[in-house]
């Protein structure tokens, strides 16, 4: 087999494995800027200090992950669901309910164990939201994960036996894995690094499994599909519940970055948030709700101090966030992303028209 | 009606039994051992007036938004921030002009412009677009949240009922037994009952004015079907303007209404959001008869569930509305479509 083959052979032999060759094609068709930005992201911490590699990468990598469930749901599923921060806030809630935290209502299970049980439970929840919000379509879509999301919120408020109520749980850390404080800025920056990156390559592979394809099939023409055969409501469910377990880990980074969780964490403005970052970024592709998240980090954290700095109240940076999602859901229906690839397409347009120019005699 | 108890013998004795034990519950004093397991009747008289009331108040702000998702097919996700401005408009005018019914008037004419601006501004913009309508209301009431902070601050305001509406009034029915064995009977604030009955009559009032007025009808054939009602000649931008001015000014009318019963803070208005969206979806959306029952059905729900289950009572909530969209996704009284 391939093991007996000298290595500079392998790549020219037909009886190397499938897999080997499935992963050298998918490695060579990543584009140069996709390589580029991999390698600033890697050697970020040789540049950046602790304050942006915690607070700003960090940050901007857990909402990225939560806006990516999103993004996967609407830009393939055609389902603009609004439950994923709830989600995500489940999964920390479990997080702090089954692990140690400061507070006694926690059991205090080892990670291992705590980590996927908060996963699972957080997925369920998401796909039986789902379950429901799938039996209509559209903008009512919206209304009902909506609902559902602000009815966690307020549950999690008054609920004492299990969400601790206003106070929630604080004291929530990470495990001491291979004797490395995750916390560390460093740490928790490839933590937060490998689990965007894997969420990211696992949402590009789906999109192009034969599930993904069918889920955009059931997204353009759900009768169509019906009608070939595809079961249009078991493929929903299923996107549901892929696009929870994704959100589910951003909400577990979420909780050991803010070492607590609150009903605030997952209140309806962190919902709404969600929903501003993966439209400012673009619902159509996976790296739409990185940009937008990242955005939306720098403008939550500097935009107090730029506004103070001109003179206005640094309070007032919500109403900006919110001006910029205005103007963008105004002028591109497709967020930043859509905006850049309009302006490379006129750019396109502008030398086949300049080309076209020159060679007419 | 009459061919559901036809076709259902066992669940309309059901639905009989537990009518007539809720009549029952409520009009006559409660034995002993009932006094026992359910704590005292006076608490759940209350926790039912408490829920038809908010009933009423929720119900003044999901038939707006019900008018406006039923004619124009948009979520208007902002719908919490009107009913908040209603709030806060409503308290300055009644400090400053010192009349709390003028306040109503005043703050309908001046939500009902800004509805107005919205739908001229923003909505006719993205004529067609729903998702992008949606969206741009979330933008809309992330900003409008941050400006009344503003301008009004964390604090909360409590718009003060005039001297005629204050204290409480005696209602003919049974609280319990009084420390001799005489009946004590009920005793409610007169601004909820006020508040109750304005909330009904405005409800009929609507109610007339769709079914019994030229309007009316065209609004109903426009919630039917919009593209023919345009190609009938009806000048349908100028429905739609009205519709969406009217829907915002009970929205701010609610708003003063709730900051005379409750208060007006920050976060009210994502919770008055939340309110008119579960009405609506468990009422049907679009309709306003779903939007009353829905209305009642969640004050009711919400008040008794604080009283008897109190770190649990939004699970009713959420179980109503999980209820209704597994076995009736199009709500109560709405239609599939």
């Amino acid at each position: 087999m391939s093991s007996n083959t000298p290595p500079n052979q392998t790549l020219a032999n037909p009886q190397a494995p499938r897999w080997w060759l499935w992963l050298v094609d998918r490695v060579a068709a990543i584009p140069a800027h996709a390589w580029a930005v991999m390698l600033v992201l890697l050697v970020m911490p040789l540049v950046a200090d602790d304050f942006f590699l915690f607070q700003i990468f960090g940050w901007t990598f857990i909402l990225g992950i939560v806006a990516l469930s999103l993004m996967f749901l609407a830009g393939y599923g055609g389902m603009v669901s609004l439950i994923q921060m709830s989600v995500a806030g489940l999964a920390g809630y479990m997080v702090a309910l089954f692990g140690d935290s400061g507070t006694t209502i926690s059991l205090g299970l080892p990670w291992w164990f705590v980590v996927p049980l908060a996963m699972v439970i957080a997925t369920l929840f998401g796909s039986l939201v789902g379950l429901l919000a799938v039996r209509t379509e559209g903008i009512y879509t919206i209304m009902i994960t909506l609902a559902m999301a602000s009815a966690f919120y307020y549950f999690t408020r008054q609920n004492y036996t299990i969400f601790n109520g206003y106070t929630g749980f604080n004291l929530v850390l990470p495990p001491d894995l291979f004797g490395v404080n995750w916390r560390e800025p460093v740490p928790f920056y490839y933590l937060t690094l490998v689990a965007a990156g894997l969420c990211f390559l696992l949402v590009t592979y789906v999109s192009r499994a034969p599930f993904g394809l069918a889920l955009q099939g059931v997204r353009d023409n759900p009768r169509r599909m019906a009608a070939l055969g595809f079961n249009v409501t078991a493929h929903r469910v299923a996107a549901y519940a892929f696009a929870s377990a994704l959100a589910s880990v951003g909400g577990i980074l979420l909780v050991w970055q803010n070492a607590q969780i609150a009903p605030g964490t997952a209140g309806i403005h962190a919902t709404f948030d969600i929903l501003i970052i993966a439209v400012i970024g673009g619902l159509s592709r996976p790296s739409g709700p990185f940009l937008g998240a990242f955005l939306f980090v720098l403008l939550s954290t500097f935009a107090p101090d730029v506004l103070r700095a001109i003179g206005a109240s640094g309070e007032r940076y919500k109403m900006l966030i919110g001006g910029i999602f205005l103007f963008v859901v105004f002028v591109s229906p497709d967020g930043l992303l859509g905006l850049w690839e309009r302006w490379k397409a006129h750019l396109t347009r502008d030398d086949m028209a300049r080309g076209k120019g020159e060679t007419r005699p | 009606m009459r061919e559901f108890a036809r076709q259902h013998p066992v669940w309309s004795g059901i639905a009989i039994v537990v009518a007539l034990f809720v009549i029952w519950a409520i009009f006559a004093p409660w034995p002993e051992g009932f006094e026992a397991i359910f704590g005292r009747k006076r608490v759940f008289l209350n926790a039912v007036f408490s829920g038809i009331t908010l009933g009423a108040l929720y119900f003044l702000v999901a038939s707006g938004f019900t008018l406006i998702f039923g004619l124009m097919h948009n979520v208007n996700l902002a719908h919490g921030s009107l009913y908040l401005l209603g709030g806060y408009l409503g308290y300055e005018f009644a400090e400053w002009t010192g009349y709390w019914l003028l306040s109503f008037v005043l703050v309908f004419i001046v939500v009902g412009c800004v509805g107005m601006a919205m739908q001229v501004l923003v909505f006719r913009r993205l004529e067609g677009q729903e998702l992008r309508q949606t969206l741009v209301t979330i933008g809309i009431s992330v900003v409008a949240a941050d400006l009344m902070l503003w301008a009004w601050g964390g604090s909360s305001y409590q718009v003060m009922s005039p001297d005629w509406l204050r204290g409480p009034m005696e209602l003919p029915l049974i609280a319990g037994y009084g420390r001799d064995g005489e009946l004590v009977y009920l005793r409610y604030p007169k601004v909820r009952i006020a508040i109750l009955f304005a909330a009904i009559v405005i409800g009929i009032g609507i109610w007339m004015a769709l079914n019994r007025t030229r309007i009316g009808m065209i609004i109903r054939a426009g919630v039917d079907d919009r593209d023919i009602l345009g190609a009938m000649g009806i000048p349908i931008s100028r429905v739609f303007l009205g519709v969406f001015a009217f829907g915002a000014g009970l929205a701010g009318i609610a708003g003063v209404v709730g900051g005379t019963f409750q208060s007006i803070a920050p976060g009210e208005d994502t919770r008055f959001l939340m309110a008119s969206l579960v009405v609506v979806i468990v009422g049907g959306m679009g309709s306003l008869q779903g939007a009353a029952i829905g209305a009642v059905l969640i004050g009711l729900a919400e008040q008794l569930g604080s009283v008897y289950m109190p770190t649990y009572a939004v699970v009713l909530t959420f179980l109503i509305m999980a209820a209704v969209l597994a076995f009736r996704p199009q709500g109560l009284m709405g239609r599939r479509g």
